[in-house]
C-alpha cells in the first residue's frame, strides 16, 4: 500500500479488520503535517536519530452499530499534550458522542472535535468512510 | 521564656484527654492565645478509653491525641516534667525540674489517680494500677512470666483492665466487694447477664468478696478473702474507683470537697478568678464527672470563658454506651428505677437483657439499662435526654426490632437534641449545615464532627441526614451516570440476578441511549468481572475498560506504559531477579522500587508490551494487577523464619492470600498487608485487609488506608486461624465488591455502612444477612477460573492487534522522546524536546 503523501481526494488508511468494534485505534495519515508542531524528528541524547518528521496521527472509531460507524479524530489530546485519544473510552454525553482522554478524562466531541470541559481547546475532525472493507480518507 | 505581647497567657496543668481538648478548643477559639501545656506524663495526650487495645494489637501512637498538632497550633508543650506548686500571688507555676512559667489564667486538668485500698499488702511487687502508658508497660512486663491475674474492683475501668490481662493471654479474675458488676450502672439484672456473659468469656468472677490481706506466697501473690477462701496469683491490679488529683490545688489554698475534688462553679472557675479546673479533678455540686464526655463539656466552658464567652456547665449526664469485653451495655439515667414504673425484656438463650424506667406518670424514659445488646440505645437516650414522651405502647422501645426500624423519627427531635454526644453536635448544627448546602454525608462529618467520636450516633446521624433534605425537598441523586439511573450496588445486583453478561444487554434492558460513557462502561466491567471473572479483552468486554486496564499496563504521562510484574509477598529469587533486570535492560525501561514491595518498570512503548510480557512469563511471572481495580499486593515482614520477634510465618501467610485474591476485579484497589508481629513492620493496619500476627493466631484489621486520606484500620476479629482469617476475607471482600460505590475503597465503604464495624462484623461473623454460603461460593468461582491475563493474551493473536502504535505501520510514536538522568531514562521535558528538535535541525 502506498501512504505516501498525496494529493488524491481520498487516502485508504487500513482495512475495516484492524478497527476494534467499540474502541479505537491509531493510523499514521505520512501525507499530512505534525499536528502538535513540537517535535521534527527529534533524537534520544544517546544519539539514536529519531524517524524523520511523521506526519498526522488519527485516532479511528468504529461503532459498528453507529450510523455512521467511522469516526476519526486527533490523536494528539492537546491537554495532556501525549498521541493517547485512539485509547480513550467513546460514549456519549447528553447524545454528544465523545471520547474521553485516558489521561485526564476531559472529553471530545467526535463531530466537532470540541472540548466539553474547556472549549478552547478543539481537535483535528477527519472525514472517513468504508470503501467494500477499506478505510478511506477523504482529504 | 519570654513572648512579648499583650496576649493572654493560659496555662494548662495536666495533658490528659480532658487537658488537650480544652488545649485545642481554646487555640480554635483564640487563636492569639499563648497556651502552655504541661504534662507530668512523658508522651502527649493519647485516648485512655481505649488503652485495652494496647494489648490487642494497638500500638500506643495509635491512641495518641496530640501527635504533632501543639506545634502546628502555636502551643507550648513541656512533658515528663509535673507542677509541683501553683505560685498564686505571683500567677506562675512552677515545675519539679524548677521552670517558672507565670499565668494570666491557670486550667487545672490534672485528672484522677486509680484509688488502692487500703488492704494490707497492697505494695508487694507484682501489685499495679491501670490507668496510664506506664501502667500498661509495667503490666505487661509482669504478665510475661504471669499465667492468672486478678483484677479488684468490678465497675466499668476494672471490667476493662479484665480485658486487658484477658489479652495478656492470663487467667483472669475479677474481685468484687459489692453483690453485682457496674453496680453504679446496672440494676441487679443486668449485673447478672453481664456476669454470665463474661464468665463465658473465661473470666472467672468473684463478687460479695472481701480482700482482708495479699502475701507473697511461693513465686506469686495470695489474697486471703474475709469469708476464709484464698486465691492465688501472679499480678494484682487496682482498680476499684478514682481519687481526684487536687493536692496542687490544696496546697494553694483553693478550696476542696470533703472526699476529695477542686469545687468549681458553672462557669468552671475555681474560687480563684485566675484559675479554672476541669475534668475528673474538678467537683461541681458535690460531683465528680469521671468519664470523658462530661469532661470535655468542662473544656469547652472554660475555654468559651477564656475567650470571653457565657457557657455554663449545668451538670452532665452520665448515660453512657460501651462495649466491656466484647459485650455491649449501655445505662441511662436512673438505672435503679427504684420510685418508677419498669419495662423488663430477657432473652436467657442470647443472654440479652433490657430494662426501661419510666417516671411515676408512666410519661416519661426515667432511666435504662441495656445488656448483651445496644440498638435500643440511642433511642432511648434522645427520649431521655429530651424529655419526649414514650410512644402508647412503650415496650416496643426495648424490645428487639424485627425490621430494624427506628420507632423514634428525627423529625420528633428538638433542635436543641444532641445527635452525636461525643461532639455535642445538636440536630440545629446538623439542620445549618444542610440548608448552607451540604448534600454529603461525609462532608457533613467532616464539617460537624458529628460521628466521629464513638460513632454510636451513626445510624441516628444519617437518620437526620435524610429527613432534613426530605423536608427541603431535595432529592439525592444516586444515579451512576446520565445513562443508568442506578448505584452501584444496583447494577451489581441487577446483572447478578438477571445473569446479564455483556454491556449491551444491560444497557437496554435497565439504561438509557445506545452507548454508555467513561463512567458507567468501568463499572460494569468491574462488575461483569467480579460476577463472571472472563478475560477483560475478551469480545466486547475491550471497549468498556479504563485507561489502564485497556492495555494492562499503567499510562504515563507522556503515553507511555509501565510494567509491574507480581512478586507475591514480595519474596523474589535472585534468577527472577535477575530475570526482571534484563527484560529492563533489553526494553531501555526506568526501573524503580515500589513502596508494595515489587518493581515498576517504566516507559515501555505499547508496541513492546507484548514482547516485554513474553519475556517476564517465560521467567516465571504473572501479571500484576498494578493496572486494575483489584488486588496489588500483599506487603510482609520476614516473619518467624527469619526474625527474632516474629510469632508466625507472615510470609507464607502473604503468599496465600496474594495468589487466592490475584485477579479479583473490585470496585477500587486493594493493598493487603501481613505482619508477624506486633512491632508491625510491614504497616498492615494502613492497609485495607491487614493481618497481623500474635501468640495464638492472627488479628484481622480492616479498611485502612495511606494515601491522600489516611485511615487506620478497625480490629475486626482477634486470635483467629488460618481458615477463620481466610473465610472471613473471602467474605468481606465479596460483600464490599457487592455494596460498595464506583471507585470506593474500603476505608469510605466501611464509613458509609450503617452501624460501621460492629454491622459489618454482624454480616460477616454471625451472617445476619443469611448470605456468607453466597459470598464464599462467589468467591471460590473467582478463585477458581483464575487466569494470568498477560499470559492469555500473548497467547490469543487477535487480543495482540491492539498493542500496535499504529495499524497501518511498523512506526513508533516519534514525538515520544525520552533523555536520560542518574543513568536512566525519563520522559524528556517540552524544554528539552523543543532544544532537540532545533538541533535536529541545525
Amino acid at each position: 500500500m502506498n501512504l505516501a503523501a498525496t494529493t488524491a481526494k481520498a487516502v485508504p488508511l487500513c482495512q475495516l479488520s484492524d478497527l476494534i468494534p467499540g474502541s479505537g485505534v491509531a493510523a499514521l495519515y505520512q501525507g499530512g503535517q505534525n499536528q502538535s508542531g513540537q517535535n521534527q524528528g527529534g533524537h534520544n541524547k544517546d544519539g539514536k536519530q529519531k524517524s524523520a518528521p511523521q506526519g498526522e496521527q488519527i485516532a479511528l472509531f468504529y461503532l459498528p452499530d453507529n450510523n455512521p460507524s467511522l469516526y476519526a479524530v486527533s490523536n494528539y489530546d492537546p491537554i495532556g499534550r501525549a498521541n493517547v485519544l485512539s485509547r480513550g473510552i467513546v460514549g456519549t454525553i447528553n447524545t454528544r458522542l465523545v471520547v474521553a482522554s485516558p489521561l485526564y478524562k476531559q472529553h471530545f466531541d467526535l463531530l466537532s472535535g470540541v472540548c466539553l470541559e474547556d472549549s478552547r481547546y478543539t481537535i483535528k475532525v477527519y472525514r472517513v468512510h468504508l470503501d467494500q472493507q477499506t478505510v478511506v480518507l477523504e482529504v | 521564656m519570654h513572648r512579648s505581647s499583650d496576649n493572654q497567657k493560659v496555662v494548662v496543668v495536666g495533658n490528659g484527654m480532658v487537658g488537650h481538648h480544652f488545649v485545642t478548643t481554646l487555640a480554635d477559639l483564640q487563636p492569639d492565645c499563648e497556651i502552655t501545656v504541661i504534662g507530668a506524663e512523658p508522651t502527649p495526650a493519647y485516648d485512655r478509653v481505649h488503652l485495652s487495645e494496647v494489648f490487642a494489637g494497638r500500638s500506643p501512637e495509635d491512641l495518641s491525641l496530640a501527635g504533632d498538632g501543639y506545634d502546628k497550633l502555636g502551643v507550648l508543650a513541656h512533658h515528663g516534667d509535673p507542677v509541683v506548686e501553683i505560685d498564686v500571688d505571683n500567677q506562675a507555676v512552677k515545675t519539679r525540674a524548677g521552670q517558672t512559667y507565670p499565668y494570666d489564667k491557670l486550667v487545672i486538668a490534672t485528672g484522677s489517680t486509680p484509688f488502692v485500698p487500703p488492704i494490707p499488702g497492697n505494695d508487694h511487687p507484682g501489685c499495679f494500677v491501670y490507668r496510664t502508658l506506664e501502667d500498661l508497660d509495667a503490666i505487661r512486663r509482669a504478665s510475661r512470666d504471669a499465667t492468672t491475674g486478678v483484677v479488684i474492683g468490678g465497675g466499668l475501668l476494672g471490667l476493662e483492665c479484665a480485658n486487658a490481662l484477658k489479652n495478656l493471654g492470663l487467667e483472669t479474675h475479677v474481685v468484687e466487694f459489692a453483690p453485682g458488676l457496674m453496680g453504679v450502672q446496672l440494676d441487679p439484672d443486668g449485673s447478672q447477664t453481664l456476669r454470665r456473659h463474661i464468665e463465658e468469656l473465661g473470666v472467672r468472677v468473684h463478687t460479695s468478696t472481701a480482700t482482708e490481706q495479699i502475701q507473697g506466697h511461693h513465686q506469686g501473690l495470695r489474697l486471703n478473702f474475709a469469708d476464709g477462701n484464698h486465691l492465688d496469683t501472679d499480678i494484682i491490679v487496682f482498680s476499684a474507683g478514682i481519687r481526684p488529683n487536687d493536692q496542687l490545688a490544696q496546697a494553694a489554698g483553693l478550696e476542696v470537697g470533703e472526699r476529695g475534688g477542686i469545687v468549681i462553679n458553672s462557669a468552671c472557675r475555681t474560687g480563684n478568678p485566675h484559675i479554672y479546673a476541669v475534668g475528673e479533678c474538678a467537683l461541681f455540686q458535690q460531683r465528680i464527672f469521671g468519664l470523658v464526655a462530661p469532661g470535655y463539656r468542662m473544656a469547652e466552658v472554660a475555654a468559651d470563658q477564656l475567650a470571653g464567652g457565657t457557657s455554663e456547665f449545668s451538670g452532665a449526664d452520665m448515660s453512657t454506651k460501651l462495649k466491656l469485653l466484647g459485650v455491649e451495655v449501655g445505662s441511662i439515667g436512673d438505672a435503679h428505677g427504684t420510685a418508677s414504673l419498669a419495662y423488663t425484656y430477657a432473652d436467657p438463650v442470647q443472654k440479652i437483657y433490657a430494662r426501661m424506667n419510666l417516671t411515676e406518670d408512666g410519661q416519661k424514659v426515667a432511666g435504662a439499662v441495656l445488656v448483651g445488646n445496644c440498638d435500643a440505645y440511642d433511642q432511648l437516650l434522645q427520649y431521655f435526654v429530651n424529655e419526649i414522651s414514650v410512644p402508647e405502647c412503650p415496650e416496643q422501645l426495648i424490645l428487639p426490632t424485627v425490621n430494624g426500624d427506628s420507632v423514634l423519627s428525627a423529625d420528633a427531635l428538638p433542635d436543641s437534641a444532641a445527635i452525636c454526644s461525643c461532639h455535642n453536635v445538636t440536630k440545629g448544627a446538623i439542620s445549618q449545615h444542610i440548608a448552607e448546602g451540604c448534600r454529603d454525608l461525609g462532608e457533613l462529618k467532616s464539617a460537624t464532627k458529628a460521628s466521629t467520636g464513638c460513632g454510636g450516633c451513626a445510624a441516628l446521624l444519617k437518620n437526620v441526614f435524610d429527613r432534613q433534605l426530605e423536608s427541603l425537598g431535595i432529592e439525592i441523586d444516586t444515579s451512576i451516570c446520565e445513562h443508568f439511573a442506578h448505584t452501584r450496588q444496583e447494577l451489581f445486583h441487577i446483572c447478578q440476578v438477571e445473569g446479564i453478561t455483556d454491556f449491551a444487554t444491560l444497557l437496554g434492558k435497565h439504561g438509557r441511549g445506545s452507548h454508555g460513557c467513561d463512567i458507567c462502561k468501568p463499572a460494569v466491567a468491574s462488575i461483569l468481572a467480579s460476577l463472571y471473572n472472563s478475560h477483560i479483552l475478551e469480545g466486547q468486554n475491550v471497549g468498556l475498560q479504563d485507561t489502564n486496564d485497556h492495555l494492562l499496563a499503567n499510562m504515563q504521562k507522556n503515553g507511555t506504559y509501565s510494567v509491574v510484574p507480581r512478586i507475591p509477598g514480595g519474596e523474589i529469587t535472585p534468577d527472577k531477579l535477575i530475570a526482571i533486570g534484563q527484560v529492563a535492560k533489553q526494553y531501555d525501561l526506568y526501573t524503580k522500587i515500589t513502596g508494595g514491595q515489587r518493581i515498576d518498570l517504566f516507559g515501555a512503548h505499547m508496541q513492546d508490551l507484548p514482547l516485554i510480557w513474553r519475556d517476564l512469563i517465560d521467567a516465571g511471572f504473572e501479571t500484576g494487577h498494578a493496572y486494575g481495580k483489584s488486588l496489588r499486593t500483599v506487603k510482609s515482614c520476614v516473619g518467624s523464619t527469619w526474625c527474632r520477634y516474629g510469632v508466625q510465618d507472615s510470609v507464607g501467610m502473604a503468599l496465600l492470600l496474594e495468589n487466592r485474591y490475584k485477579g479479583l476485579r473490585s470496585p477500587h484497589k486493594l493493598k493487603f498487608a501481613v505482619s508477624g508481629c506486633t512491632r508491625e513492620c510491614a504497616e498492615a493496619q494502613s492497609k485495607d485487609v491487614g493481618v497481623i500476627a500474635t501468640d495464638k493466631g492472627w488479628n484481622l484489621f480492616v479498611g485502612g488506608n495511606g494515601g491522600m486520606r489516611p485511615r487506620h484500620a478497625e480490629l475486626f476479629a482477634t486470635d483467629i486461624d488460618d481458615a477463620t482469617l481466610v473465610a472471613y476475607i473471602d467474605r468481606i471482600l465479596m460483600f464490599y465488591v457487592r455494596t460498595a460505590d464506583r471507585l470506593q475503597r474500603t476505608s469510605v465503604w466501611m464509613e458509609s455502612l450503617e452501624g460501621g464495624l460492629s454491622y459489618l462484623q454482624q454480616v460477616i461473623i454471625d451472617d445476619c444477612l443469611g448470605i456468607n454460603a453466597e459470598l464464599e461460593a462467589q468467591m471460590a468461582h473467582i478463585v477458581g477460573t483464575y487466569q494470568c491475563e498477560w499470559k492469555t493474551t500473548i497467547q490469543d493473536p487477535e487480543k495482540l492487534k491492539r498493542f500496535r502504535q499504529f495499524v497501518n505501520s511498523d512506526a513508533a510514536d516519534t514525538q515520544v522522546v525520552f533523555v536520560r538522568e542518574r543513568a536512566q531514562k525519563r520522559p524528556a521535558t517540552e524544554e528539552e524536546i523543543s532544544l532537540l528538535a532545533v538541533e535536529a535541525q541545525s
